[in-house]
């Protein structure tokens, strides 16, 4: 089963951290990404640039609307997914658990759609 | 005759209702459709058993019809459509899979897999007691709803929601790895406790369905033990309901008055279910993981020596709660651990107990802080504080009978 894991988290901690906690984090992430190759799960991961850099899009009676800003203004934004392919939940939150972003934010695992 | 057939599957129905859903589900990941597809195959049964006779092993039968069942309701959703099947090809295959079934008399037993399926992290915690009382006893919606106090249109939606959370999100059924089993249990341990708790607030049995519910729960309690006898939490979860239980008698008096623990007549708990729950609890003592569940059970131990010695074991009552409220940090603890105190060191040690609870919010909606809180101030002489808290006591009891015990006493305090 596939899973996507989207990494929730504090951005101005993320900007107001040290060059040395910011090497940490980094390092702590190629390890994971390299420990889900290995484990043969990963179907792809992304990080994405700030939420300051997203755009949002609707489209009403023909008209299309863009606004400046993520979807949702919340206190923890989406910084980044791992796309898996895992046996179980189980399987998936156990990923989720390891995921550095875990111990500063919030991971969501949400499974993907299947015919 | 009709009747036979009915009767052959209503027999199966109880004797292993659980262990089929159970197996089912566990193989298609999905308990929705194991019940709608094993509830098809025992309708199927009250026609084909009357036609052809009860099989040799009804519970086999029962099984392959169902997956049988299954398979088509996967196909028919796939296609969108009624698959127009080819008949004499799918009526071989099910002859063959049913002698097959018959030769094999074993099933595996997977209700374990199912309750942790039912109380997976995943899950939301107020829904698995109920979760689990549908899957392995075959509840429907309206009676657990009446049992917790929820609409059965509600209870319904929930318990729908939940299984398609296990289906959707691929909440696996099975039993846990050793290094996570302990955990895990406790999810499943609670939600039993939650039913049998749930069932003995109405200890007059007056309302059928909840009396009905701590006899389910202690059946299921009786179940965990039996399939992880080296798990001394599933065994000491079973010690304190049949604790609760054994006194059960006792709780109401002829006139049908709330009697509390410590004025009930000994004579009436049930000796035979004490010293089973005695037995279960020295075995479980001797694994050396002593947890919540077994420490509760030991304070209820500890109330029933009062049928040998006249007065329950209360130095050992403060220090399990002591003990109680480093694992849990429960209000409720802290509260019956206040009231231990009072009789150990005299009641305005309990009431200085109870008073680091006081910026507990949850508690000011909690009948039993208020009637703990009146007990101890009228034991400690301060009559008009006491009777402030009878009245908020008395104005938060569900229950008619207790709430005129409190009145009596509150009532009893000025003579």
């Amino acid at each position: 089963m596939q899973y996507l894991l989207l990494i929730c988290g504090n951005e101005a901690g993320m900007q107001s951290a040290t060059k040395a906690q910011t090497e940490q984090m980094i390092a702590a992430y190629g390890a994971y990404t390299e420990a889900m190759k290995t484990a043969g799960v990963m179907v792809g991961a992304n990080r994405l640039k700030p939420s300051g850099s997203a755009s949002t899009v609707r489209v009403a009676d023909g008209k299309t609307k863009v606004l400046d800003g993520p979807y949702a203004e919340t206190k923890e934004q989406l910084g980044g997914y791992y796309l898996i392919d895992v046996p179980d939940l189980d399987a998936a939150l156990s990923w989720a658990a390891r995921c550095p972003g875990a111990g500063v934010g919030t991971i969501e695992v949400r499974p993907i759609w299947t015919m | 005759m009709a009747r036979e057939a009915t009767s052959a599957a209503e027999a199966v129905a109880r004797r292993s209702y659980g262990k089929l859903v159970a197996f089912l589900a566990a193989r298609m990941g999905d308990v929705e459709a194991a019940e709608d597809a094993l509830s098809e195959a025992f309708a199927a049964a009250l026609t084909d058993w009357d036609a052809g006779g009860i099989p040799d092993n009804p519970e086999g039968w029962l099984v392959t019809v169902a997956r049988r069942r299954a398979v088509d309701a996967t196909r028919r959703r796939r296609s969108g459509e009624a698959a127009i099947p080819h008949l004499q090809l799918i009526a071989e295959e099910l002859a063959e899979e049913l002698a097959d079934a018959a030769s094999d008399p074993s099933m595996p037993d997977h209700r374990l897999a199912l309750m942790f399926a039912c109380a997976h992290p995943a899950i939301d915690p107020g829904i698995r007691a109920p979760l689990i009382l549908q899957t392995i006893l075959g509840f429907d919606a309206a009676t657990i709803g009446s049992a917790f106090l929820v609409s059965p249109a509600a209870m319904g939606q929930r318990l729908a929601r939940a299984k398609s959370k296990i289906r959707q999100a691929g909440i696996p059924f099975r039993v846990p790895e050793r290094a996570d089993l302990r955990e895990r249990l406790a999810a499943v341990l609670e939600a039993i406790y939650a039913a049998f708790a749930e069932g003995w607030s109405d200890p007059a049995g007056t309302e059928i369905r909840r009396r009905d519910l701590a006899e389910e729960a202690i059946w299921l309690g009786r179940l965990v033990a039996s399939l992880l006898p080296d798990e001394p939490e599933a065994i000491g979860l079973l010690a304190l309901m049949l604790h609760a239980e054994a006194r059960r008698g006792a709780r109401r008096n002829a006139a049908g008055d709330y009697v509390p623990l410590a004025e009930q007549d000994p004579a009436l708990w049930d000796e035979n279910l004490i010293a089973e729950a005695e037995t279960l609890l020295t075995a479980a003592s001797r694994m050396g993981a002593i947890d919540r569940y077994q420490l509760e059970a030991a304070v209820q131990s500890a109330h029933a020596v009062r049928r040998s010695t006249g007065r329950a074991d209360w130095a050992a009552i403060k220090r399990l709660y002591d003990a109680l409220e480093q694992i849990t940090g429960s209000p409720v603890v802290a509260i019956n651990r206040a009231i231990a105190m009072a009789e150990t060191d005299g009641p305005a040690a309990g009431l200085a107990a109870l008073a680091t609870l006081e910026g507990d919010g949850r508690l000011s909606q909690y009948q039993p802080y208020w009637a703990a809180r009146a007990a101890l101030l009228a034991s400690a002489g301060d009559i008009d504080a006491a009777d402030m808290a009878y009245e908020q006591a008395i104005g938060l009891e569900r229950d008619p009978a207790v709430r005129r015990f409190l009145q009596h006493r509150r009532a009893a305090m000025r003579d």
